[in-house]
């Protein structure tokens, strides 16, 4: 007997009897979600910032970045930043300055942004990049994670990620650092 | 002078230190203890405020400890079902029964690839593998990239905190450690600049590694997707620059439903460290075009625990490290007193059915206090279950000898009136026994407590004189 | 209402202050109390140290001690504790004292619903919840929990008049008597006990008092071996005060 038939026969043969799976009611609340997120993000090191246009987002992103590789995946853009050819080696992001990319929506209990593969352009890109900007439009932020799964249901994606913030650790002595592996800032920018 | 027998003695106990020798040791230096108790009480605390910002915190215990109990019940169908999916999305499933088959599993998918430099995110069941050790004598250079682990592995250490692995490192240390392996200045100790040198250094090992190793928080049997959860980015960093994935689980991992992801991802960042969520929680599905995707699938005793009712509940941990945080004993004896890949309060409740005879310490280095149960997200009974590991490893005779005897000797007065009145009055029999000095002629009671003092009379004597007659 | 007094037996040979306090105070509020005076130990040292298979003949004798009393009443959380989890034996009688066996103060609270007392004990007080008493039969509430907060030791302890009770900064961590812990892991269970009382002194405690005698007989022990003023007192002598 191989060793799949070895487990899956003692599972069988020792799991309990069947329990019912509960039901997933919890309480949410929608009052102040905008600023309930903000606070969130900026107490785990990310930035929020409101804009009315691409115009205005445009602006906002360049002043910190002249000179320096932007690159993004949002068409409204692209005819102000350039466009990527993402069949490239993704080893080739890794001097992206500020990487750009829309997320789903946001979630105001924990900050987090969703956003999937498709948005990447290239799966690397948001982790490679040395700073990251999510940008969603501001009546797409939901109270808790509970009403994110509803939201994500049996949507198909190849890969999918909550970012919450930059990139951190707090392994030495528990001092926060941000900036460990991945992006050392994020900002995310609600579209009005 | 030293007789060959004790000898031997001498030589038994180095082989296998036990958890209070350990801890006896990691308290000679009671300042560092008192700067490790903080440090975690601290975590601790945030947790407390974490799970205080949620109105439905123990709603939510409850709920994850009914799903888990759900998945325990129908695992067969669900590791089925997770299989299928997976390979669906194009991922290869591997089952392993042992720790042996799981590490010759991963060295063959490294060998067949040719390559010698792998990055590994953290994966505490690649530690319960011992799987470093084995692919380093093979010629495989794997590096830690989550910060703490790289820099116990530096230290040629194993974690001391499935969380937190370097949560006994001060910063001085670390700057030591890093100015010899990683040449940065001598007597830099700042944590910015530290944690600066290690992106770098790390960086060059994800830009050149084509295998990336992770770990596996959770694995949904309705898609046969699975998260990966870092706040440091490197998990992502790894896979996303690599030819090949392996993820490595225990068959334990999976849940049903996507949907409950919500529920345990909700508990297990606030329960680990107090944040609402790590940075980083990735859903892989199906692999990056032209990647390898391969999942690992390890056993090695679960299914066995499976079907213990006692035990069985250890199976629902979700590796959030809170019993080892709010755990006073832990907190003063240190991970590595444990001496086992997983420590605290669950590694002392999961190490016994690994390893009777070498882990029989475990579920004795506990108070019963029972805190590591309140806090647990998915209500595991470890404190219970501490209790009954006890009762297990004395019938199986891994107790000491004398201390069964001992054991003997009081129940035989404690349970005769007689002896016991008798007993009492040869000055106090019992000052024997309680403080429980049983097998130990040196008194460890009095080596940093006082005795009680013996009073004129005992209770039932004074009754006697004063109650009996008038009753 | 025929209530039986369960003494502990360490408390029976090294604190029969407490005993008698807990007679006492029982007899001002009009309880009948009877002593079994066969009784010995309810076999939780050795359950604790893995041996509850050793422990029936503790039972039996518990068993025959404690049958046909409405309630029975310990002055130890610890020792309540272990009857209600672990006495078996014979069943009927064994069920029966399990459900009718009490912690003091929860006595006092639950079952004679006391609202007031007449003491006086007019010291600076640090009430240390031991873990038994308060994790396992719930005197009060816990800090892991997200749950309204309560304690009968405390609400009791404010019935006292002149009693100032401290503020700890760890209002329930475990003291690390932990029964044969306390010698079989010296080093951390002396640790946790010496922290333990730190915090007490921090905050100005002239006793400390709780409602199981073995955790204050460990932190007795570190207060005598540092020379400190500050006394341990059970909870029963500052009611009985």
């Amino acid at each position: 007997m191989d060793s799949r038939e070895k487990i899956l026969s003692q599972v069988r043969k020792n799991q309990p009897g069947v329990a019912m799976l509960p039901d997933l009611n919890f309480s949410s609340s929608s009052d102040n979600i905008a600023e309930k997120f903000s606070t969130v993000l900026v107490n785990i090191g990310g930035a929020v910032l409101e804009v009315s246009g691409w115009d205005e987002l445009h602006a906002s992103l360049v002043t910190n970045f002249t000179n320096k590789r932007i690159v993004t995946t949002i068409p409204e853009l692209n005819q102000r930043i350039g466009t990527v050819d993402f069949r490239q080696d993704p080893h080739l992001l890794e001097n992206v300055a500020l990487a750009v990319l829309p997320g789903k929506f946001a979630v105001a209990e924990n900050g987090a942004v969703w956003i999937t593969d498709e948005m990447m352009g290239d799966r690397a890109l948001p982790f490679i990049c040395e700073n990251l900007a999510l940008v969603i439009r501001k009546q797409d932020i939901l109270p808790t994670l509970n009403e994110a799964y509803q939201q994500i249901g049996m949507s198909s994606y190849n890969l999918g990620t909550f970012i919450a913030g930059p990139s951190k650790t707090a392994d030495i002595e528990q001092s926060l650092v941000l900036g460990a592996h991945g992006a050392k800032s994020l900002v995310v920018y609600l579209m009005k | 002078m030293i007789s060959g027998k004790n000898f031997e003695d001498v030589n038994e106990t180095k082989e296998h230190k036990s958890h209070a020798d350990l801890a006896e040791r990691f308290n000679r230096d009671e300042d560092r203890v008192n700067w490790h108790d903080k440090t975690l009480w601290f975590i601790r605390e945030k947790r407390d405020k974490a799970a205080w910002q949620l109105p439905d915190w123990e709603k939510l215990r409850e709920t994850a400890s009914q799903i888990k109990h759900n998945v325990l019940s129908n695992l067969y169908d669900y590791l089925l079902a997770f299989e299928k999916n997976a390979q669906t999305n194009g991922a290869t499933v591997h089952w392993a029964s042992t720790p042996e088959e799981h590490n010759q599993i991963v060295h063959s998918i490294i060998q067949k690839h040719g390559v010698t430099n792998i990055v590994k995110s953290k994966s505490m069941l690649t530690e319960e593998c011992h799987m470093n050790d084995y692919l380093q004598a093979r010629g495989i250079n794997v590096v830690d990239t989550d910060l703490g682990e790289r820099i116990v592995q530096l230290a040629g250490e194993p974690p001391s905190h499935i969380v937190l692995p370097c949560i006994h490192w001060k910063k001085e240390e670390i700057g030591e450690l890093f100015s010899e392996h990683l040449g940065t200045p001598k007597g830099n100790a700042d944590p910015q600049f530290l944690t600066a040198a290690a992106r770098q250094h790390l960086r060059e090992k994800f830009m050149t590694s084509k295998l990336a190793i992770t770990g596996v928080n959770f694995a949904v049997a309705e898609t046969g997707e699975f998260v990966v959860c870092t706040n440091e980015g490197n998990a992502d960093l790894g896979v996303q620059l690599a030819d090949v994935h392996i993820a490595c689980m225990g068959i334990e991992k999976i849940i049903p439903q996507r949907k409950h992801l919500g529920v345990f991802l909700r508990l297990l960042a606030r329960s680990a460290t107090g944040q609402p969520i790590t940075t980083y929680s990735s859903h892989f599905k199906k692999p990056r075009p032209g990647q390898e995707l391969h999942i690992v699938l390890l056993d090695n005793g679960r299914s066995e625990r499976l079907g213990s009712e006692d035990f069985r509940n250890a199976l629902k941990c979700i590796r959030c490290g809170a019993c080892f945080n709010t755990c006073p004993v832990y907190r003063r004896s240190g991970g590595h007193s444990y001496h086992n890949a997983v420590a605290g309060p669950i590694g002392s409740i999961l190490a016994p059915g690994l390893d009777m005879k070498h882990y029989a310490d475990l579920p004795f280095a506990s108070t019963l206090c029972g805190s590591c149960s309140n806090v647990c997200p998915v209500k595991i009974d470890i404190h219970d279950q501490l209790y009954k590991w006890r009762q297990v490893i004395v019938q199986q005779g891994y107790a000491p000898g004398g201390k069964k005897i001992a054991m003997q000797g009081m129940t035989a007065v404690l349970s005769d009136p007689n002896i016991f009145r008798r007993a009492g009055a040869f000055g106090r029999w019992i000052m024997r026994y309680l403080p429980f000095l049983v097998n130990n002629p040196l008194n460890p009671w009095y080596k940093q407590r006082n005795m009680p003092e013996a009073p004129a009379q005992s209770f039932r004597k004074w009754y006697s004189k004063n109650r009996k007659n008038h009753g | 209402m025929k209530v039986a007094l369960f003494v502990p037996c360490y408390i029976d040979q090294f604190y029969p202050q407490v005993a008698i306090a807990t007679l006492e105070l029982l007899e001002k509020l009009k309880v009948s109390v009877h002593f079994p005076e066969r009784q010995t130990c309810c076999g939780q040292p050795m359950a604790n140290s893995g041996f509850e298979h050793l422990t029936q003949p503790c039972n039996d004798l518990f068993i025959e001690n404690f049958s046909g009393y409405d309630y029975i009443v310990s002055p130890s959380g610890s020792c309540v504790l272990h009857i209600k989890d672990h006495l078996h034996g014979n069943e009927t009688e064994a069920a029966a004292i399990r459900s009718r066996t009490y912690e003091l103060t929860e006595f006092l609270t639950d079952v004679l619903q006391v609202k007031q007392l007449d003491a006086t004990f007019s010291h600076k007080v640090g009430l240390h919840q031991s873990c038994h008493g308060q994790r396992g039969l719930k005197i009060a509430q816990m800090s892991e929990l997200v749950a309204p907060g309560f304690s009968k030791s405390e609400s009791l302890l404010k019935m006292v008049r002149g009693v100032e009770l401290i503020s700890l900064n760890r209002k329930d961590e475990c003291c690390g008597f932990g029964g044969t812990f306390c010698v079989s892991e010296e080093a951390v269970s002396a640790k946790m006990g010496k922290d333990r009382v730190t915090d007490h002194l921090q905050h100005g405690a002239d006793y400390i008092t709780g409602s199981d005698m073995s955790c204050l007989m460990h932190l007795e022990g570190i207060l005598k071996r540092q020379k400190s003023a500050v006394k341990v007192v059970h909870i029963a002598e500052i009611l009985n005060a």
